[in-house]
């Protein structure tokens, strides 16, 4: 992946009815690369994508593409003819699916003779060759997507902007098409933001990551760097650490840290990696994933953490089951069906749950309150 | 019952012979309505979409007189276009008063905040989306306005039929702007009105079933019009 910086935004401000609804410091998309935005509703996703995308004019600050500047309307509108963006509603013409493929490149004049190979080799890709002269109002949710995305593409735009692209379909549809583009991204290379309202798996597809809170970025970086290192505590519950404890370290030796959670009647002692100064009150998370649950304490390694726990409920969650613990804190494991009937797992049944030191991540900021 | 069937004999023979005062008088109702039409779709339209697309202080107002004008009784507009056209009034240098250019003025009055009130409504009820949508496509400012207007084509091409149907139908305001004259502003609404009041009501019967005629020929080419591009 080439490292050249594509899009760049400095200082970037938008004010709606005399509030700050935005507000990115700066922000550099490379070419080639993936970025997604996560972030709850009115985090300022959109905003920041229609920003970028030239769309939406910032009260201040200022957007270059291929280093120039964005900041006459003539510029923005050249802008748009090389960039293209799909919405979470798929907003497909009244014409055929042929036609609404064709639509982008109507715009740019291109000849109907050269429209049509590109419109037809871009619906069979999506797979919905056999659609090309149906009405676009008479597609399912999936194949209207599935428009909309082929319209993009045959734009062959250098950057492709998705604003939640996925998030009005149904689980295996939008499973599918997650797929399908993380391969046609990778194919062509096509530098892409995306944005996404849950850590579902829309955001497997990105190379890094941007978690936006009420209007700004609170962390952005690698996908693993940000999954597993969140900075603060929302981050944290955003990224999936479902569990969030407030300990105090104990001892830190050699990169291992004891700490002390503090929980009714006594105290838990659990261990974790990383560096800390003992007596320092740290926030750790672990992630469901990572908790494993057993009828017995688990002694194979002496860097796991492992206490007994009461079954509080149990949530089908796709292929997994989510179950709530209790332990003197909350606690929450994902199991399978399995393990699930194994384990008999259902309200007040008594287990013990068990996790590896480095399922334990230190959280550096407490940041804001987690709202998930 | 022998009145109407009479009427109807003598209708059937004064447009079997094509009479051609009856003829005169169907052209000058089509050519009239017809041209006033097109002038209110040119001005309702750039008022819809001036309104529709564009955030202003006083939109809504805008859009409450646009709906109220909607149900401008002709014979109002027919006042105020009279005093306007009177020898000593505002435009009375014009010399329109009684001409069918005054008949037209008056009706794209009566139509015009027809097809913007109408035209308003089709446009706001596109997905509040859809601009962005267009503009991401690469589309410069005009052809995402003409896209807007062809994605609302349905509801728009009724706004025209209403605003054609509205003039066409209308006698108060041809009456007094036009005067009911022969051979110069006679047409088939006033026509009507003026061989019931006769008594001739076999004329009445004719010029009526011309005016049901040219109302459905005009409305069922417009709706061709709107169904035709529509796919499967």
């Amino acid at each position: 992946m080439s490292r050249e910086t594509l899009l760049h935004a400095h200082s970037l401000q938008v004010h709606r009815g005399g509030a700050r609804v935005l507000e990115v410091p700066s922000l550099d998309l490379r070419t080639g690369e993936v970025l997604a935005l996560m972030g709850p509703n009115g985090a300022g996703k959109s905003t920041l994508l229609l920003t970028l995308a030239g769309l939406l004019p910032p009260s201040t600050g200022e957007l270059r593409f291929r280093d120039r500047k964005l900041d006459s309307r003539s510029e923005r509108e050249a802008f748009r003819r090389r960039m293209t963006m799909v919405f979470q509603d798929p907003l497909l013409f009244d014409a055929t699916v042929a036609q609404n493929i064709a639509s982008g490149l109507k715009l740019r004049g291109v000849p109907a003779a050269e429209r049509q190979p590109q419109v037809e080799a871009w619906a069979q890709r999506l797979g919905i060759g056999t659609l090309l002269d149906r009405s676009a109002l008479r597609l399912s949710g999936g194949e209207a997507q599935r428009t909309a995305l082929a319209r993009a593409f045959v734009l062959a735009p250098e950057i492709l902007f998705l604003d939640e692209p996925f998030s009005s379909l149904d689980s295996q549809a939008r499973e599918e098409l997650i797929e399908e583009l993380g391969h046609i991204l990778a194919e062509t290379g096509t530098t892409a933001v995306i944005s996404t309202h849950d850590q579902g798996k829309a955001v497997r597809l990105a190379h890094r990551l941007a978690v936006m809170q009420e209007g700004r970025i609170v962390q952005m970086g690698g996908l693993r760097e940000v999954m597993n290192h969140p900075e603060n505590a929302f981050v944290a519950a955003y990224v999936g650490m479902e569990t969030l404890l407030k300990g105090q370290v104990v001892t830190c030796e050699g990169g291992l840290i004891s700490l002390r959670l503090r929980r009714g009647p006594d105290d838990l002692e659990i261990l974790a990696l990383g560096e800390a100064r003992p007596g320092q009150t740290v926030l750790v998370g672990v992630r469901p994933e990572h908790v494993g649950l057993s009828l017995q304490t688990d002694n194979r390694s002496s860097v796991r953490n492992s206490f007994p726990v009461a079954v509080i409920k149990v949530i089908p969650r796709g292929p997994f089951f989510k179950v709530e613990l209790d332990c003197g804190f909350h606690l929450a494991a994902y199991v399978t069906a399995q393990s699930l009937s194994e384990l008999d797992l259902q309200p007040g049944r008594q287990v013990v749950a068990s996790f590896k030191a480095t399922a334990v991540h230190l959280i550096r900021k407490e940041g804001l309150a987690p709202e998930v | 019952m022998d009145l109407i069937w009479e009427g109807l004999r003598k209708a059937l023979e004064l447009l079997l012979t094509l009479d051609p005062e009856v003829l005169r008088i169907t052209l000058l109702s089509l050519k009239v309505s017809g041209i006033a039409t097109l002038l209110s779709v040119l001005l309702g339209l750039g008022i819809a979409v001036l309104v529709a697309l564009n955030e202003f202080p006083g939109k809504r107002l805008a859009i409450a007189l646009a709906n109220t004008g909607m149900g401008l009784p002709p014979v109002v507009v027919g006042l105020f276009v009279t005093v306007f056209l009177w020898r000593n009034g505002p435009l009375g240098f014009l010399g329109l008063l009684y001409t069918p250019a005054a008949i037209i003025l008056a009706q794209a009055v009566i139509a015009t905040p027809i097809i913007a009130g109408l035209g308003i409504a089709a446009l706001q009820h596109l997905p509040p989306g859809l601009r962005l949508q267009i503009l991401a496509l690469g589309a410069t400012r005009t052809q995402m306005v003409w896209l807007l207007l062809k994605e609302a084509r349905l509801p728009l091409l009724a706004a025209v039929m209403a605003g054609f149907g509205g003039v066409i139908s209308e006698v108060g305001a041809s009456i007094m702007v036009g005067g009911n004259l022969k051979g110069s502003t006679r047409v088939l609404t006033t026509a009507t009105v003026m061989e019931t009041s006769r008594g001739n009501f076999d004329v009445a019967f004719a010029l009526s079933f011309i005016l049901l005629v040219l109302a459905f020929s005009v409305n069922a080419l417009l709706t061709h019009l709107q169904q035709r591009s529509r796919p499967r």
